[in-house]
């Protein structure tokens, strides 16, 4: 166990370590840096902040530079937003994206595991169909298209939350609605075939001829088994979800930490758009683990081998 | 690769009735032909051009001149759409062959080589999971300038992890049967094992993931144009035109609904396809 989360902790390092990499030699790539994008700079500005932050070295510099700060857990600042840490930056657009991932996530399980449960427990009947037909409908349906509507509907029709922005306590709702909506159908979808498949398996069949009650059967024993797929989906998506989607961001006009990194790459905020990536790949790398932890929890089978 | 239980029908000849049996399947399919040949053809026999503004008919309602309504320059919408169509169906497609041809390679070379190779192969694939992508090509969109041909290079690039997968363990069942290790005997090299005697047998595997790609990869092609990073006006894809149409969905509702309607028709028929071909292929959902 200890080795597992050692190895594991190792290999994280080691994947952080080259998304910065890959991360620095692309945003090379993009024309800007401190002032470049700045119109107006004179030789000598342009110069001394080139010098400040150390443009003027050569890239090997730069990215051993780079890849100093980020061991060394002192981090660089922005180019855009002068004199603030990309720290502070991270800190100001993350409890955004949070809030309404987090939110977006709970609403996606509430609705997701119900449905591809109830689906699962009764085949072949309505209820499954029509639970079926909603999963596939909304995997179908982009967040681009669900998004704007759900503004359109209850934000300028109905008038009961704010189209856009982050300003009042409820501006989480219909971001989160909308991610938990896409969210639930990939979630029943899972759930459905998982907890099928778990009720065919012969320890069910054990429990049922014990005696065991149908609610007992389900919920005791086939229920954690069948949540390994959802577990496995969720690992990835929670990152995803909790640095926020570019799309609902977008849509909402959110200060999230997607739409930070949008215009970091555009503006060519080199130290920032290297910070939210190193800081997403840490979330993915961080969820990965954990999900295999749990997944040894619940599956007495899984053994966490390095 | 399926044994056909099916007495005198071919492998591939059972699975294409079984699929066929669905009415569901079959319906997603003609949509998805009916599609390809309206967005083919349409633009041709319309008398509108997809770029021709007509500012007297600022983003009118859907008329009988112009069935789908104009947008707030007067461009004729169905024509836009059924270009944009055109765009996002040639990404989808052409993305995913890039990631089908990437994918196939390295998990042909690393289910062939096994041993170390192998294990080394597949634990960057599992690292490579880790990435986070879609900031890698949001970053190569800004730098390259959002041509098209990079934008599905792009993709493809970044969607091959779960195909090379696939192939790999394909591979590894397969190689072991006796009319490959019969080929080896008879002095047939690595390439030409790889080659003449596996890819044949990977494909039906490979198609059947490849057609679930599809939507997925016209899913992040729309989420960048979207976001502006991807096609660029006047070009439309369908990202494009449900971004202009979410500009505009207050005043003009229909520049939204339209274009995300046959974005998530599209979408929800090639899902179905993808899962009717997994159902017909699949040897465990064979009748028993």
């Amino acid at each position: 166990m200890i080795r597992f989360l050692l190895s594991r902790l190792a290999q994280g390092i080691v994947v952080i370590l080259a998304v910065i990499t890959i991360t620095f030699a692309l945003s090379q790539m993009v024309p800007g840096g401190a002032v470049r994008n700045e119109r107006n700079v004179s030789e000598e500005t342009r110069k001394a902040q080139e010098e400040y932050y150390g443009l003027n070295k050569p890239w090997i510099v730069r990215l051993g530079l780079t890849l100093k700060h980020y061991l060394t857990l002192d981090l660089p600042e922005s180019y855009h937003y002068k004199g603030r840490g990309v720290d502070e930056i991270i800190a100001s657009g993350f409890p955004v994206s949070a809030t309404v991932g987090v939110a977006g996530l709970l609403i996606a399980l509430g609705i997701g595991v119900p449905l591809g449960a109830i689906a699962a427990l009764r085949p072949g009947t309505l209820e499954d169909r029509g639970s079926t037909l909603a999963a596939t409908l909304g995997i179908c349906t982009p967040s681009m298209v669900l998004g704007p509507l759900i503004a359109l509907i209850f934000g300028l029709k109905l008038r009961w939350f704010n189209v856009a922005g982050w300003f009042d306590t409820s501006d989480w709702v219909l971001p989160s609605l909308t991610l938990g909506i896409i969210y639930s159908a990939y979630i029943a979808r899972l759930m459905r075939g998982s907890l099928r498949e778990t009720l065919a398996l012969e320890f069910v069949r054990t429990a049922r001829a014990k005696g065991a009650s149908e609610f007992a059967v389900v919920f005791r024993h086939a229920l954690k088994l069948a949540s390994l797929p959802v577990l496995n989906f969720l690992g990835p998506a929670a990152a995803g979800l909790l640095t926020g989607s570019f799309i609902v961001e977008t849509v909402f006009q959110l200060p999230g930490l997607g739409q930070f990194f949008i215009a970091a790459a555009t503006n060519g905020d080199h130290q920032l758009t290297i910070a939210i990536s190193t800081f997403y790949a840490a979330l993915i790398v961080g969820f990965n683990l954990l999900v295999d932890i749990l997944q040894a929890v619940l599956n007495p089978r899984i053994r966490l081998q390095s | 690769m399926t044994t056909a239980d099916t007495a005198s029908l071919s492998p591939s000849r059972a699975a294409w009735r079984r699929l066929m049996q669905h009415r569901l399947n079959a319906s997603a399919l003609a949509f998805l032909a009916a599609l390809v040949l309206l967005c083919a053809l349409g633009p041709v026999f319309s008398s509108y051009d997809q770029a021709q503004q007509n500012l007297e008919l600022k983003a009118s309602a859907p008329s009988r001149a112009h069935w789908l309504g104009t947008d707030a320059l007067g461009r004729d919408l169905l024509v836009r759409i059924l270009h944009g169509g055109r765009v996002s169906l040639e990404v989808g497609l052409l993305a995913t062959a890039v990631a089908a041809i990437i994918g196939v390679c390295y998990g042909m070379i690393s289910g062939l080589a096994g041993g170390r190779v192998d294990s080394a192969l597949m634990r960057l694939v599992d690292i490579l999971y880790a990435f986070p992508f879609i900031n890698f090509v949001i970053l190569l969109m800004v730098v390259v300038g959002r041509e098209f041909w990079l934008i599905f290079v792009a993709i493809g690039a970044v969607e091959w992890l779960t195909m090379a997968r696939v192939v790999r363990g394909q591979v590894l069942a397969l190689k072991e049967l006796e009319y490959v290790i019969a080929a080896r005997a008879c002095g047939a090299g690595f390439w030409h094992i790889a080659w003449r005697h596996l890819l044949p047998n990977v494909l039906g595997p490979v198609i059947i993931y490849a057609s679930l790609t599809v939507p997925g990869v016209m899913l992040l092609e729309a989420a960048l144009s979207f976001l502006g990073l991807g096609i660029q006006p006047p070009a439309a894809s369908w990202g494009v035109l449900i971004r202009e149409g979410a500009n505009a969905m207050e005043t003009y509702p229909w520049l939204l609904i339209f274009p995300g309607l046959f974005f998530s028709a599209t979408l929800l028929a090639l899902n179905l396809l993808g899962d009717g071909l997994r159902d017909a292929f699949d040897p465990k959902s064979m009748p028993q």
